[in-house]
């Protein structure tokens, strides 16, 4: 693994795509987080909301998205992380998480993080600054 | 219709970042790191400890604003933003609290939209701010115009 102080502006971390989502993976995530908005677990209600089927949860979507950044915590943290939901994320999506070094300025680094769907299109986009110790 | 919370902010409540939580939520998103829930790579780390994952706040409670209610439908997460000191250490106490930073409409081609935006706060024991988490919900004309009637 190459350590955060070596990467150079527009270079990116080691993609990773996720399993296709899954039902369970949501039941979890309302579990572990508390959010139990039905839209995210239940077809009926996802319906009724004038959704095609349950969504993910965006934070499902950003938590994932910032594991990219856990092999490095003894260089450095995430100080802002910051991200737009732009589109959902359905049952079945194939998710892939993405960072790129936009911008290396004294001890931080700034990434452009993204998750992208089976399609290529972006359904999270946003800036990572990470702070070197 | 929201204009009138700006400014107002929940009472602090006590929060402590429970190592069980901490390892289901790890597990939820998939972050299985061993920094997270094994106590040998918490003690062996530069913290000395576990850590928790970035997005973990999600789980506090921030307490309620008083007066202010959402509907439980229909809200659309837009944007969010967090910011940290430095990480969350299993095990420890944060005091958490909301604030509701601002509210504003925009046109848009589905409507009038409201946009609120508020942000929960952890301090330490001490008063020190560890991290903020701001969100910025969507609320559209329907949802609004259901909350008046």
């Amino acid at each position: 693994m190459t350590k955060m102080v070596e990467l150079q502006v527009g270079d990116s971390l080691k993609e990773v795509q996720l399993s296709p989502v899954s039902r369970l993976d949501l039941i979890k995530y309302a579990g572990a987080s508390g959010d139990y908005n039905p839209i995210h677990t239940i077809d009926e209600e996802a319906k009724k909301a004038g959704l095609p089927g349950i969504i993910a949860h965006g934070m499902w979507t950003m938590g994932n998205l910032a594991k990219l950044f856990t092999p490095y915590y003894e260089e450095g943290f995430i100080q802002d992380y910051f991200v737009r939901f732009k589109s959902m994320v359905f049952l079945n999506d194939v998710i892939t998480l993405k960072a790129t070094v936009k911008e290396k300025k004294e001890k931080k680094l700034y990434f452009d993080v993204f998750a992208v769907n089976q399609n290529g299109k972006e359904v999270v986009k946003g800036e990572v600054v990470f702070s070197i110790y | 219709m929201f204009s009138e919370y700006i400014g107002r902010c929940s009472n602090k409540v006590k929060n402590v970042v429970e190592r069980g939580a901490v390892k289901k939520f790890a597990e939820a998103i998939g972050d299985s790191h061993p920094i997270y829930w094994d106590e040998e790579t918490g003690k062996k780390s530069r913290y000395q400890r576990n850590i928790a994952p970035p997005t973990f706040p999600r789980v506090f409670d921030y307490g309620a604003i008083e007066g202010l209610k959402l509907p439980s439908k229909g809200l659309i997460h837009g944007e969010q933003r967090f910011h940290y000191e430095r990480p969350l250490y299993v095990g420890e106490e944060l005091y958490c609290y909301s604030k509701v930073e601002d509210y504003y409409e925009k046109q848009s081609s589905m409507g009038k939209l409201g946009f609120l935006v508020i942000t929960n706060y952890g301090e330490d024991s001490s008063g020190n701010v560890i991290f903020t988490s701001t969100s910025t919900i969507i609320i559209t004309e329907t949802v609004r115009k259901a909350m008046v009637v």
